[in-house]
């Protein structure tokens, strides 16, 4: 591809055209309607995976900048631009959608349940790629509409309250983060001379009075808050997971709760660094108590499903930990610990989703003893739990360890507490397993098929990537690092806080040892 | 001859009467021809409706040009203003006519019912609706207030074989009546505490340039009445009462003609009055808008949340919509803000968005009219998939959704609220958005997630798919370049004093 190439800018749009293309052909042409979804989502995919390959990994800054006006007389302009915090979301939102096409049947309705599924890759790739503010809040909340649609489309039983309270829940937050977007465009006309919402241009030029930064910041983490969750602001989160057909709840875990955790690094830290300083004991407080909360009331969950999405408030609370930290170990291990959560959780949602087709049920009482018919299931079960558990070799220690061990740093007594939620999970997940797979099949269980092929590749994708990352974090650490040690940088220079001196991660030959 | 010498009248420059009078000619031309030959090729009254509309507007986008160098002037002894204000407002007007004589062909060629005293009835409110955007006098702004009401009074009640339809226009007759009444209190209040009853010169009075006595309680008192005569036209809430039942009861071209002409016209004479006459007044009338602002966006979206009928459901978001503009108009009594071409950005948006909807609306109500509940909507997109993803379109737009034009309208006003430092109003306002998001949540739950109750033909009319069409066209184009519109509307400012 050639250099001027606007990758970032296809990387929005085809999945667009892919969704228009479908919604123009007929629904005789079903065939055709799945090829195209394939065609386009295994296009970005690929294309995502170049920009990955391309991207260079000791630049901190943007990288594929591409900038086009927009509505001149706002100073809103098409900004787009990747660094090290962004790439590893884009490239799993790139790779998770095409599986999720290829790899989840959702039964009825075909057509229109690609479309949306194009249209919500383009609404999250634009998320984690805008570098305007106006552009970045345009994408946050069009994702809505898509995800509105699949939960209350193709969810289960209780999917219409579920699809109101997420879509609802969200816009609420983003309707505070609106008026905070034009209140920081507004303010920072004062020093810059002319409106922009341009986000580099914001945080490098403006400077925000203690107090008004403060509110500034609440306003945009009102809204981040929603998206990430963060207790207690989390209560649409297991409805709309379990509600969720089994592609929509990959997708939400996988890279929609990212949208939160991100917009805190770059909307947060980046925009307010002062602010952000100054939150800094409520949100790691919040995220710590969700740490814990999300662990308990996973482990008392009767329903696998609902089970693995209150995981989901436990691991993000580690990552809103490492980012509100703020020293570079723990924001590369958060960075780091986004996509792992993404692929582990992604895949336990997939194959609670299979579980689901065999026996028509998600309770765990009415599972038993899978692994004595199953095992090539029960197997890739255990390997996905055990990198959701964060055990040592797959991909879910290596962030885990990096946000404690930078946390430690700036936060100690807030991580000796979320240190026990790692007990916590190992605790809620095997607990689950032991119960789902161990044990003598009743009746009902004895006929569950074993994977089918299908399945298999999908869920192999999957565990390569949980192998590769535990074993090898290296190339991701050295792409993330430069970028979050530029942010720590802007954090110091722009606030009274002091970050410790902390080690480079990946500077000297044997550093990756701290990732292994 | 004599007599003729002594009458000292203003001159009168025709010119910038084309507009207005375009329209009366199609009225007379209507009324007269109508009368004299019985038949008249199908939809034939909508023609000469659209034509002379049409007509209307070229003159108008011709003045808007003309506008370019000089900000506008007033005429006939300075009662009518022709600025850009005006001009922009007209053709918001005037489109609304195309659209409402569409709509309106289709649902009396449903009826069996096609005359041209409908088509008449729309031209002349129009022409209310068109003096009442440019009046420079309250007297006049009056004539048009009242030419604009008792043309629509008769439409709202206008099907005689529905009773709520009756119903309806008696009681937008009675309630609009004790309005009028308020505003021509205010009016009178006015004149007694500055002397004049031309807008710039009240502003002028005000300003200092000429001296008055002890009469502010009077001109106070005068102004809320004003507030509360326009008020209620514009159906801002606790003046909004009339609104739902209005709307549901009078025909579905009707009530979307209402909705969108009814709250143009009403909004650009407040805000004239407002940012014109009362400028010096800011700090008397801001609270008070702020005040209905809030209200009105909260109690719009909360009771939208209980109803089961889509026209009431849109009546309610209408009342919401209102609220924003008041926003906008909150904004525009600060200094420097931008808040009257927010407003009138919001006002041209929302006319296309209630445009579309009703005309949706008026597609499935069936031929008594009346088929308009929620229940009705159910399964939408399995039976006609076209149209239950334009109406998604829309409502997504008048939730507020971005890349809609409903989206560029909220920012728009948010945006003048913030530079205005009205932080609580715009946090307000936004969280009444989200309350209201439900009530388009639940139509569009309805049409998508639900089965259909009935599986009869649903035909639609060649005309409202147009207005659908347009409608739908326009909402995404503003949507994904809003730049289009946010010129115009910048550039939309008073004649000068």
């Amino acid at each position: 591809m050639h250099a001027s190439f606007p990758i970032l800018s296809a990387l929005i749009l085809l999945p667009i055209l892919g969704a228009v293309l479908i919604t123009i052909v007929s629904n005789k042409y079903l065939e055709l309607v799945k090829v195209i979804a394939m065609v386009f989502s295994v296009g970005v995919g690929g294309m995502s995976i170049w920009l990955l390959a391309s991207f260079k990994s000791a630049d901190s800054g943007f990288q594929y900048v591409s900038q086009h006006d927009w509505v001149t007389s706002w100073g809103i302009s098409w900004h787009l631009g990747v660094d090290g915090v962004s790439l590893f979301l884009v490239v799993l939102t790139g790779i998770l959608f095409p599986l999720v096409i290829l790899g989840v049947d959702p039964h009825h309705d075909h057509k229109r349940y690609l479309a949306w599924l194009l249209l919500l890759e383009a609404g999250v790739m634009g998320s984690f790629l805008s570098l305007d503010l106006f552009l970045f809040f345009i994408f946050f909340e069009i994702v809505l509409v898509p995800m509105y649609f699949l939960i209350g489309g193709w969810g289960y039983d209780k999917r219409v309250y579920a699809a109101t309270k997420f879509f609802l829940y969200t816009m609420l937050g983003s309707a505070f983060m609106l008026v905070g977007i034009i209140a920081t465009a507004v303010l920072a006309r004062r020093d810059i001379g002319y409106l922009t919402f341009d986000l580099v241009t914001i945080a490098e030029q403006a400077s925000f009075a203690t107090n008004t930064g403060r509110w500034l910041f609440v306003s945009f983490a009102i809204a981040f808050a929603v998206k990430v969750p963060i207790f207690p602001l989390h209560t649409w989160l297991p409805d709309a997971h379990t509600q969720a057909p089994t592609g929509g709840s990959v997708i939400l875990a996988g890279v929609l709760l990212k949208m939160g955790t991100y917009g805190f690094l770059r909307f947060g830290l980046y925009l307010f660094p002062a602010a952000a300083v100054w939150a800094k004991p409520v949100l790691l407080t919040l995220a710590v108590i969700g740490i814990i909360y999300g662990a308990i009331a996973a482990t008392m969950q009767t329903d696998l499903k609902r089970l693995v999405a209150y995981s989901s408030v436990a691991h993000l609370g580690f990552i809103v930990l490492g980012i509100f930290a703020i020293t570079s170990q723990s924001l590369t291990g958060s960075v780091m610990q986004m996509v792992n959560h993404g692929i582990s959780t992604g895949a336990l949602f997939l194959l609670v989703g299979m579980i689901y087709e065999r026996r028509h049920t998600r309770e765990i009482a009415e599972l038993r003893g899978i692994q004595s018919v199953a095992p090539i299931f029960s197997a890739a079960f255990m390997i996905v739990m055990l990198s959701s558990i964060g055990v040592p070799g797959l991909n879910g220690f290596a962030g885990e360890f990096l946000i404690l061990i930078g946390s430690f740093q700036s936060a100690r007594w807030w991580t000796i507490v979320a240190a026990t939620g790692v007990i916590l999970a190992a605790l809620y997940l095997l607990w689950a397993y032991q119960r789902v797979f161990h044990g003598e099949p009743d009746e009902a269980n004895s006929t569950f098929a074993e994977m089918t092929l299908r399945e298999g590749a999908l869920i192999m994708v999957f565990i390569g990537l949980i192998g590769f990352t535990g074993v090898y974090p290296k190339p991701m650490l050295e792409r993330i690092e430069p970028s979050v040690d530029k942010l720590v940088e802007h954090v110091v220079s722009h606030s009274d806080y002091k970050a410790p001196t902390t080690p480079k991660i990946v500077a000297e030959p044997h550093g990756e040892k701290a990732g292994e | 001859m004599v007599f003729a010498a002594t009458l000292d009248g203003p001159s009168i420059p025709w010119v910038e009467l084309i507009p207005i009078l375009s329209l009366l000619a199609g009225t007379c031309f209507l009324l007269l021809v109508g009368s004299l030959v019985p038949t008249w090729p199908r939809r034939g009254y909508a023609w000469v409706t659209g034509i002379s509309t049409t007509i209307a507007i070229v003159a108008n986008a011709v003045k808007w040009n003309n506008l370019y160098y000089n900000k506008g002037e007033t005429f006939f002894a300075d009662v009518i203003a022709i600025d850009r204000f005006s001009v922009l407002a007209s053709i918001t007007i005037c489109l609304a006519v195309i659209f409402g004589a569409l709509m309106m062909s289709a649902y009396l060629v449903r009826m069996n019912a096609d005359g041209p005293e409908m088509y008449a009835l729309l031209l002349t409110s129009a022409i209310g609706a068109l003096v009442m955007v440019a009046a420079n006098e309250l007297i006049v702004l009056f004539l048009g207030l009242e030419i604009l009401s008792l043309s629509l009074y008769l439409l709202a009640a206008s099907n005689r074989d529905r009773e709520q339809s009756q119903e309806s226009g008696l009681k937008y007759f009675i309630l609009g009546g004790f309005s009028s009444a308020f505003f021509l209190y205010g009016v009178a209040l006015i004149f007694g505490s500055t002397g004049s009853t031309k807008i710039s010169e009240i502003g002028e009075a005000l300003s200092g340039n000429i001296s008055i006595a002890n009469t502010d309680a009077i001109l106070l008192v005068g102004i809320g009445m004003l507030l509360v005569g326009l008020g209620f036209k514009v159906s801002a809430a606790p003046f909004h009462v009339w609104t739902p039942d209005v709307y549901e009861g009078a025909p579905t071209p009707v009530t979307a003609f209402m909705a969108s002409v009814g709250k143009v016209a009403a909004f650009a004479a407040l805000i004239r009055i407002l940012a014109v006459g009362l400028e010096q007044r800011v700090d008397d009338w801001r609270p008070v808008v702020w005040a209905l602002a809030i209200l009105t966006v909260f109690t719009g979206s909360i009771l939208a949340v209980v109803q089961t009928n889509v026209k009431r459901m849109l009546a309610y978001s209408s009342i919401s919509h209102a609220g924003f503009i008041l926003v906008g108009v909150e904004a525009a009594g600060h200094v420097g803000s931008d808040g009257v071409a927010t407003s009138m950005n919001y006002l041209a948006i929302y006319t296309v968005l209630v445009m579309g909807s009703f005309a949706i609306v008026l597609a499935l109500s069936g031929n008594t009219d009346g088929e308009t509940n929620l229940s009705d909507f159910k399964g939408l997109a399995k039976r006609r998939p076209a149209l239950a993803l334009a109406f998604t379109v829309l409502l997504f737009a008048q939730a507020g959704v971005p890349l809609t034009a409903g989206f560029v309208s909220k920012f728009a006003v948010i945006k003048s609220s913030v530079e205005a430092n009205s932080y609580v109003l715009a946090i307000a306002a936004m969280v009444a958005a989200v309350i209201g998001a439900y009530l388009y949540l639940r139509i569009a739950v309805s049409m998508w997630l639900e089965e259909p109750a009935s599986d009869s033909e649903i035909s639609v009319d060649p005309a409202v798919v147009i207005v659908i069409a347009i409608s739908v066209a326009a909402t995404l184009i503003v949507g994904f370049f809003p730049e289009l519109l946010l010129h115009a509307t910048r550039l939309a400012r008073f004649a000068p004093l």
